[in-house]
């Protein structure tokens, strides 16, 4: 019998509905891999029970004939979804044991469809971080190792760090993700795994912790394209909770997978060719462009001149967001609150506020705090919105002579814990490819395209047209065809 | 304009209030969310997950709470903005669970609009005014913090957190405490015409943010004060007038105006200091990325104009060109929704509208107001006082006969027809039994008749007296009037 763990998605889903093993046999499995990698620090909670549960109630659906779209297949939650029961934190202690009474809209649906919860996923304090390093509960560990002998400890990327260090290691089939300014694409690419972000609206934001109201968006992130296909779809969907959800058709894009592209134009766009991007990633670039190609579709040089922009209105926009949709957590009605002998209202702010979130929070509270102050409002919100439009209007144009965009993922392979953690402009600069799409609120998924020098995964980013997710997993599938990535981690935890 | 003028020791000094009117709107539910928005339930009982800002929590607009803004627009010749959009202000207080409040800054959802204040000369406007309304938006409403429940606690009701209010925000147009009120009864009444906030100020539902500057005659203007959530019409009214006479005392004194909000005490009537401009929040105002912008469709726009009811000023002219109503009691019938709904029923039973102004004006106010009770508790219903109406016009009953009934029906609940019955109160016209009361009543006073007789014809209405006195005030006046002519000579 194949070790259940490494099967993905469609293929949990298949066996288990041709009879090659029960739900139950899936979730020991992968609840018996999360207990066996404690040294990852993936998940914040573990849920072996609630996995069994549904996979218990998979096995009876199953003999009744009455199988879900995910029926029998485990999953995990990134600790940004408020999951009832279980407490939900966003790697912070300001909402450390704080359990909601509510699930998230996303979530619900994914139960709904028959998956089961193996746990909630470790990430970015608030989402907010491009290593996992900023998360309450301690830095999450890629599986990954360079292939030089060097032990040191490597970043799974962030904020989805818990659920691309989870997946690449096995210990769960696929998982949510969510991305605000590349935290599915990043990550994947940082661990040799695929994950998409949806245009923005397709998935409900109700029930997620906010980051950046108008950029957050969840994705699905899993082996394979085929994975996040069936994933997204039993995630998307209107919600009438959510005023930004759009109120159109999930469609059927696991069945619509073609890798036929003919037809398509890839857009090549010269700004990603940044200075000082290492040659192997612009190597990979260069070997996807003619694994496109390969597929039929053909290749022309597009501008977006405003890319340069897009990470510092990206770092205005978002901490703006942030410093008001961080305001909640207040210590009045709900998780830590700090109150001193003799303190009044404000002195419990300060000093909840001060025990309760991480620098890289407190750091984007305050940068965005400073730029929707009088006086600065103009200068910083306002110009970084005129930006955003610019941006938007660059896809825009660019979508007349292309239907799609392929650039690197990001502008390295994954890099030690701690290596960055003391230069936050460095840390950010990891974003430069993901933001612009997550500013247009365009789809954009990456792929593993192969391993650079040091045997870590290198990643390619396919950005779509608004709504063209159908598009964009084609030529995902493309690339994963022609590329062949079968390298996985060494497990050594 | 109005002649009101603080007397300084220096001078005349002229007044400038605006005025920002907080009417929480009628609605079922609250603006974001699904929560009831009704008064006076037990604490924390009326709060969802939005309104408590649970992580995760998204508002959604309530179309209902738009749609009577926008209704309260059309009813002051407002613009309405077929594109308006949705800003946090953000700034830190227990009763405001998400730490900001959702409000309209850059882009309100009604413009321009305008109401008419009338003429009062006794309280010293000379004629009717246009008071310029400058805007209208939707915000939410905080919650309440309980400070008597607990020696060293406060606590926080969340039932009012994220009710549907609009801020009106007046143009600084008038010039006196008295056109100050006479603005907040208009606007009140408009809104309560509409349906779209009841105007309670006891329960908070209307409530006043009052800026007050003062000035020389033709100079520019002063620097303001804002005295905040002022609660009734006669409060707004001293609050004007206290501020306006400190800020003279103020400069007078060779002092300046300090550009600050001021909080009124209602037991003192006076204002004191709560914060000033330095200390101000930075509200950080920003457009709420939770929500798209606000796009109204034109007919939406149109329902919203033909759900509208007849205006208390075209209401109040129809009464006076239309139906004949004398202009003071048109403007008292019209001043408030329940009055007019109440006499245009008595209408619809078929009174005639000056007979039944009339008697609304003298009889019904004033049972009702030796009763204690408002027009909505009237225990005579319009269908009753119109049969009343009925047997004075048919000649049934006379008018000092009506009072009588009328009386009766107050006391007992029963029908005026059923009281004529039964005491036997129908006026008579019999002309031969009021000939016989007549013939008596001038056998025994035969001076009286003598004096007539030789040219003192004012002692007609004795004779009219005794003679109805004597019919136990039943005879037809008219006809009594008529035959004691004849009978006299």
């Amino acid at each position: 019998m194949t070790n259940l763990t490494d099967l993905g998605i469609a293929a949990i889903r298949d066996g288990f509905k041709a009879g090659d093993f029960t739900a139950r046999d899936v979730a020991s499995a992968f609840n018996e891999a999360v207990a066996g990698a404690k040294a990852l620090n993936a998940f914040i909670v573990e849920t072996p029970e609630i996995a069994l549960a549904a996979a218990d109630q998979a096995d009876k659906d199953r003999a009744s004939g009455s199988l879900k779209p995910l029926s029998g297949v485990p999953i995990g939650m990134k600790d940004l979804f408020a999951t009832k029961d279980v407490q939900t934190t966003a790697a912070s202690h300001i909402l450390e044991g704080f359990v909601p009474q509510y699930e998230s809209t996303v979530s619900g649906k994914l139960w709904n469809a028959g998956a089961g919860m193996l746990g909630k996923l470790n990430l970015d304090q608030f989402a907010m971080g491009s290593s996992n390093e900023t998360s309450f509960f301690g830095n999450v560990i890629s599986p990954w190792r360079r292939n030089n002998g060097d032990t040191a400890a490597l970043a799974p990327g962030g904020s989805s760090g818990g659920t691309s260090s989870a997946i690449a290691a096995r210990l769960v089939p696929g998982a949510t993700g969510t991305d605000t300014g590349g935290s599915i694409r990043q990550p994947a690419a940082f661990t040799g795994i695929s994950g998409i972000k949806p245009t923005y609206g397709r998935c409900s934001r109700w029930g997620i912790v906010a980051f950046a109201s108008s950029l957050d968006q969840a994705g699905p992130m899993a082996r394979d394209v085929r994975d996040c296909a069936i994933l997204l779809e039993n995630m998307a969907g209107f919600d009438p909770k959510d005023s930004t959800s759009l109120d159109l058709p999930v469609p059927n894009w696991e069945a619509a997978l073609s890798t036929d592209l003919k037809g398509k134009r890839v857009g090549i766009p010269k700004e990603y060719r940044v200075d000082g991007m290492p040659a192997e990633i612009d190597a990979l670039w260069e070997q996807g462009i003619n694994w496109l190609k390969d597929a039929g579709a053909e290749i022309v040089n597009v501008s977006l001149p405003h890319t340069q922009y897009a990470l510092p209105a990206y770092y205005i926009i978002a901490p703006a967001e942030a410093s008001s949709n961080l305001a909640r957590y207040d210590g009045v009605r709900y998780g830590l609150r700090d109150l001193p002998d003799g303190a009044n209202l404000q002195d419990m702010y300060a000093a909840t506020r001060a025990a309760g979130f991480g620098d890289e929070v407190k750091r984007r509270i305050l940068i965005g705090t400073y730029v929707l102050s009088a006086g600065f409002y103009d200068a910083y919100y306002t110009q970084a919105q005129k930006v955003r439009t610019l941006i938007a209007r660059d896809f825009d144009q660019a979508w007349e002579t292309c239907d799609l965009l392929l650039t690197p993922t990001a502008p390295s392979a994954a890099f030690g814990l701690g290596e960055k953690s003391d230069d936050p402009l460095a840390m950010y600069l990891n974003d430069v490819f993901t933001v612009p799409t997550s500013l247009a609120g365009l789809p954009a998924m990456s792929v593993p395209g192969g391993l650079d020098a040091l045997g870590l995964p290198l990643g390619l980013q396919i950005i779509g047209k608004a709504l063209d997710e159908q598009t964009v997993l084609n030529a995902g599938l493309a690339i994963e065809e022609r590329a062949g990535f079968t390298a996985r981690a060494d497990k050594w935890w | 304009m109005s002649s009101y003028r603080i007397q300084g020791t220096t001078g005349e000094w002229e007044v400038v209030i605006g005025l920002e009117v907080h009417a929480q709107v009628t609605s079922n539910s609250k603006l974001f969310s699904g929560a009831a928005a009704s008064f006076g339930a037990e604490p924390n009982t009326q709060v969802s997950l939005v309104d408590a800002a649970m992580p995760g929590m998204l508002p959604v607009p309530n179309a209902e709470c738009i749609r009577q803004a926008v209704r309260t627009g059309l009813a002051i010749d407002a613009q309405i903005n077929r594109w308006s959009r949705f800003d946090r202000k953000n700034y830190f207080y227990a009763d405001l669970p998400q730490g900001y409040q959702i409000s309209q800054l850059y882009h309100p959802l009604v413009g321009e609009g305008h109401l008419e204040i009338d003429a009062d000369e006794k309280a010293g406007i000379l004629e009717a005014k246009r008071i310029g309304v400058e805007r209208i938006h939707v915000e939410q409403d905080a919650g309440k913090l309980m400070h008597d429940q607990h020696p060293t606690r406060s606590y926080v009701d969340l039932n009012r957190s994220g009710v549907a209010l609009m801020e009106i925000v007046s143009r600084p147009d008038m010039t006196s405490p008295a056109e100050a009120g006479a603005y907040l009864r208009k606007l009140r009444a408009i809104l309560r015409y509409v349906g779209s906030c009841d105007g309670n100020m006891e329960e908070g539902s209307m409530r006043a943010d009052v800026n007050v500057s003062v000035r020389r005659a033709g100079e520019e203007l002063g620097t303001r004060t804002e005295t905040k959530n002022v609660n009734s019409v006669r409060f707004v009214m001293q609050a004007i007038e206290h501020e306006a006479n400190r800020q003279v005392d103020v400069l007078e004194a060779g002092g300046k105006i300090v550009q600050e909000t001021r909080l009124f005490n209602p037991d003192t009537g006076t204002t004191r200091s709560m914060r000033s401009k330095e200390d101000a929040h930075d509200y950080r105002y920003f457009p709420d990325p939770d929500l798209l912008p606000l796009e109204l469709t034109e007919a939406f726009v149109e329902e919203c104009r033909a759900s509208l009811p007849e205006l208390p000023d075209a209401k109040r002219a129809r009464y006076v060109d239309v139906l004949g109503i004398s202009a003071y009691n048109a403007a008292v019938l019209t001043a408030e929704v329940e009055t007019a709904r109440w006499f245009e029923a008595l209408l619809d039973q078929g009174a005639e509208a000056k007979q039944a102004a009339n008697w609304v004006m003298s009889e019904l106010f004033g049972a009702l107001n030796r009763l204690g009770k408002s027009i909505e508790d009237s225990p005579v219903s319009p269908a009753q006082a119109a049969e009343l109406l009925t047997l004075v016009t048919d000649g049934t009953l006379s008018g000092s006969l009506a009072k009588q009934v009328f009386e009766k029906m107050l006391e007992t609940g029963d029908s005026a027809g059923t009281i004529v019955e039964r005491d036997g109160l129908k006026q008579t016209s019999d002309t031969g039994a009021i000939e016989a009361v007549i013939a008596d009543v001038l056998a025994k006073n035969p001076g009286q008749l003598e004096q007539y007789r030789s040219g003192k014809e004012a002692l007609f209405g004795f004779f009219v007296g005794q003679t109805m006195k004597a019919m136990a005030g039943k005879a037809n006046p008219a006809v009594v009037n008529e035959l004691l002519k004849k009978a006299l000579g």
